[in-house]
């Protein structure tokens, strides 16, 4: 039996829900106001939960280490939300949606959290739109939707290329009018740097205030860890700068086990590196596969004469282009799932078809699109005969209309013209499927610690599919955490305020504080992103789109190493009592040092390849993935046993009732 | 590359909010065009760490343009001197070999410097907070279709709600005034359905905020609206103007 208790409720799965939600506690209003919850992180997850939690009475303290609220990194999501509202009346449903999900995790999710992220699916758009999220409609005055990877239906709703952005800002306008009224009290530009355990439950949080470095104490009867994923150990991701895994961590370090910590996304679409100076990558929306078309040139010499610049993209023949993706999977062509898509360019770059400088780029071409689109105008406007010219003008302003700000984005950090020249793109490091491991009631192991959002490990298996992330983050915050939080809280209503003058709050204060002295008494030489960036490099090239268990031993032993070295050579410039960005980031990469470690732990252990954790070993003969029901089929999730020990890995096993587990086919 | 700049950098460097600041000379050398500004203040960083000097706080995150929170005056203008981009999206392609860059924080009574080139905008937050929001409590939502919205108007609140709160408005503008920030929420909400029911609280309650927090007024000259990032119209501040004057003398009534 295993130590991990998923608490799924026991009906059919199209009940379950429904059926917890008839019978889950609940907290009378009047013991909700003196019941305090703790949120850290105010993106899409955090915002919502702060926000509904406050409506219901709640008294709620939320956490940002940014500016305003309003900067958390979910405003870059560009392309869309999910949804099953089947308003294009295509054949869509809450099963569907539950069943692509699955599908796209590589049957590495668990079926009941998805199957009510589906269920809930519907509602996050009614509540968005009611608070004034400007979704893009049609000319009746309706919802628009398009189509994103790894589904045959059209659920995605969208604002321009901006959907994260305005779902942020919606969630952020509904914690402000919290904020006014006092049930949300707002700490920006404060970074938890530990919980406090008190009595074996989650009981407060230490803070650092960014400003003043000030440490402080809070407490509450419940901490929503809302922080985001962990992308940022590579160095170079999609991720914000700021965003970090040190919540996380520290949770983890307190009990909270840690699931599936190798699944990470890596996008097929972003702008590929420039140089070493290189401090982010650039996502460019998967929104973009709708109309783009991905290829290399089909022969090496016209690859090599395009990266001596002697022919252009454009000057290459049909017949002389490799569309990969069309060629390999003809049913979903260029829109397979994420992992799918980044395998295969992987693949062509390998064979040296890449058709950049470093050879690490593919095409991503909008010739054909201009052109469809200028013929449809050019039939609407009545224009018979039309030159090329004015279907290609016409076209472009389609496809500006849809993609403008994305096209705008990549000619401004490469200086090329998209709607003359195809995109060059390359994958990137996107986004963490694994996080803190959370039941059903979204808890973590550690009694009043929840993880929402990217934060926790539950609804995208091994791989996300898109427009699938601002679906999950407002579902956990808006709808799923307001009834299982009173599961537990119901429980506390008689506990009274926790007090912070207890030795748990002074010993995790004396914790944190010894840990910056020590970084601003290091006599080292070395910069902190010094260290990022070495960590990144062994990360991308042992733990990233391939792994092999060779490698992933390398890994771990060569991130010990620099651990160690972090640790006997950095500097760390200014003082604890200001505001010191050297201070913060030091914090940030020495837990990236740990989990780095288990990342690789965990992707070494993991003896089958599926979704975005690809193991070398196991793979079909055409280069898929090969997963291996009868071992794996199970969450992994890492039990923390003090840094010189090895952590534990339990097992939840997944059980399948309603979807039967195949080699998943795009073709 | 054989064609990095070599630069001459001039940043305001300020201790604290009390602390007076100055401008303090920095040469750069190996500044490759395709870098970014923030990556090129990222070299500069490293360097001076390596020299155990205090590094340069400037304030960031996203780095594509979305976040806002990126800031910086260079050269005089809010977010440089490209148009429609913010500073994290400038790259050092805009410049020359030999350049001298000024670098500065937003400079406004109601945005403190925090440190260097980082100041404090919660005055944004507060005027949010006023009533920058519509009232719906989780739940109470009826269905999205249920509520029809005319494309134009659609369109329009987009437009208005792509604002990213960056305040480079408030740097821009010889008044300080934060009217383009301010009209850009009460625009959104005001062309939408949603948001009509309280437009008129809305309106009153943020521009006495606005107040609150001593932004200046607006004249007109229209500085917000070229060095916004984000091509915000002045069309808003028009309709904020209009709202405004209706909710007035409706409230007098």
């Amino acid at each position: 039996m295993s130590v991990l208790d998923s608490k799924i409720p026991k009906s059919d799965l199209k009940d379950k829900w429904t059926y917890y939600k008839d019978h889950v506690n609940l907290v009378n209003p009047a013991n909700k106001r003196s019941i305090d919850i703790i949120v850290v992180g105010t993106g899409l997850a955090g915002a919502s939960a702060a926000a509904s939690l406050a409506e219901m009475g709640y008294s709620v303290k939320a956490f940002c280490f940014q500016d305003s609220a309003r900067r958390a990194h979910s405003i870059a999501a560009q392309g869309g939300i999910n949804a099953a509202k089947n308003y294009k009346n295509d054949g869509d449903s809450t099963f569907r949606l539950f069943y692509d999900t699955i599908k796209g995790g590589d049957y590495r999710a668990r079926e009941a959290n998805v199957h009510r992220l589906a269920e809930v699916s519907a509602n996050i758009i009614d509540q968005c739109v009611a608070q004034g999220v400007p979704f893009a409609r049609d000319y009746g005055g309706m919802l628009d939707n398009r189509s994103f990877g790894g589904t045959l239906v059209q659920r995605t709703f969208y604002a321009a290329g901006q959907t994260g952005q305005q779902l942020l800002l919606g969630a952020y306008s509904a914690i402000s009018k919290e904020v006014a009224k006092g049930s949300v009290k707002m700490y920006s530009r404060h970074e938890m740097l530990d919980m406090v355990i008190v009595g074996g439950k989650a009981r407060g949080i230490i803070a650092r205030n960014l400003v003043n470095g000030e440490i402080e104490r809070h407490s509450a009867h419940a901490v929503l860890l809302c922080t985001g994923g962990y992308g940022n150990v590579f160095f170079l991701s999609t991720n914000a700068m700021g965003s970090n895994a040190t919540a996380a961590w520290k949770a983890y370090k307190r009990g909270a086990y840690f699931g599936n910590p190798c699944y990470t996304q890596i996008h097929p679409t972003c702008i590929p590196v420039s140089g070493d100076h290189q401090s982010k990558l650039t996502l460019m929306s998967e929104s973009l596969r709708n109309d783009g078309r991905i290829w290399v040139p089909a022969k090496k010499e016209d690859v090599m004469a395009i990266r001596e610049k002697r022919k252009k993209p454009t000057d290459l023949a049909e017949a002389d282009r490799d569309y990969y993706l069309e060629r390999r999977y003809p049913s979903f062509g260029n829109l397979v799932p994420r992992d799918v898509a980044s395998r295969a360019a992987k693949e062509r770059c390998d064979a040296g078809h890449g058709v950049n400088a470093t050879g690490e780029a593919v095409y991503l071409d909008f010739a054909a699109a201009i052109e469809r689109y200028g013929k449809i105008e050019c039939t609407k406007k009545g224009i018979v005969n039309p030159d090329s010219m004015t279907i290609t003008r016409l076209g472009r302003e389609v496809v500006k209309e849809k993609y403008g700000n994305l096209f705008d984005m990549y000619m401004q950090i490469t200086g090329e013209n998209p709607y003359e020249t195809p995109m060059m793109i390359y994958p990137a490091v996107h986004y963490t499927m694994g996080g803190l491991w959370v039941d059903y009631n979204l808890m973590t192991t550690i009694p009043g610690c929840y993880a929402l959002g990217e934060a926790n490990f539950s609804d995208h298996g091994a791989n996300r599919l898109g427009a699938s992330a601002l679906m999950q983050g407002l579902a956990d915050g808006y709808f799923v955490i307001p009834y299982t939080i009173g599961e537990y809280l119901a429980n506390d209503i008689r506990t009274g305020k926790i007090p912070t003058n207890t030795p748990e709050f002074d010993e995790a204060e004396k914790q944190v504080k010894e840990r910056i002295e020590k970084f601003l008494s290091s006599k080292g030489t070395k910069p902190v992103d010094y260290f990022h960036k070495r960590l990144g490099k062994v990360m991308w090239n042992k733990c990233g789109m391939a792994r092999n268990a060779e490698g992933l031993k390398q890994a771990i032993e060569e991130i010990k190493a620099i651990r160690a070295d972090f640790w006997a050579n950095v500097r760390v410039t200014g003082a604890a009592n200001e505001f010191n960005q050297e201070l913060e980031k030091a914090g940030r990469v020495a837990d990236f040092l740990e989990l780095g470690e288990l990342m690789c732990r965990d992707a070494l252990n993991r003896n089958e390849s599926c979704g975005g954790h690809f193991r070398e070993e196991y793979q079909t003969e055409e280069g898929e993935a090969l997963r291996d029901d009868n071992h794996f089929a199970h969450v992994a999730a890492w039990e923390f046993k003090g840094l010189e020990n090895e952590p534990v890995r339990h097992k939840e096993e997944l059980v399948f009732e309603n979807i039967k587990l195949v080699q998943r086919s795009y073709k | 590359m054989s064609n990095t700049m070599k630069l001459t950098l001039k940043i305001w460097r300020q201790k604290g909010p009390k602390d007076s600041g100055k401008l303090v000379d920095y040469p750069v050398d190996h500044v490759s065009p395709d870098m970014s500004f923030l990556e090129m203040l990222d070299v500069l960083n490293e360097q001076l760490v390596e020299k155990g000097e205090e590094p340069v706080a400037f304030d960031h995150d996203c780095r594509e343009g979305i976040c806002g929170m990126c800031s910086l005056v260079i050269n005089g203008r809010a977010h440089g001197p490209q148009t429609g981009v913010t500073t994290c999206q400038l790259h050092m392609r805009s410049f020359k070999d030999g350049d001298t860059i000024y670098i500065e924080p937003f400079r406004a009574n109601s945005f403190p410097v925090i440190k260097d080139l980082a100041v404090d905008r919660g005055a944004f937050d507060r005027i949010i907070q006023a009533g920058g929001y519509v009232s719906v409590n989780t739940g109470a939502a009826q269905d999205a279709n249920n509520l029809p919205v005319n494309k134009n108007d659609a369109d329009k609140a987009f437009s208005a709600a792509t604002c990213i709160g960056c305040g480079a408005c408030v740097a821009t503008c010889k008044n300080a005034s934060a009217m383009l920030f301010v009209s850009a929420k009460v625009s959104q909400l005001a062309l939408l359905p949603q948001g009509k029911v309280e437009a008129q609280d809305r309106v009153l309650n943020m521009v006495h905020q606005m107040d609150l927090e001593g932004f200046g007024n607006c004249t007109n000259t229209g500085a917000c609206e070229v060095e916004c990032p984000k091509g915000i119209s002045l069309d808003n501040i028009a309709r904020m103007n209009r709202e405004y004057m209706v909710a007035s003398l409706k409230k007098e009534n």
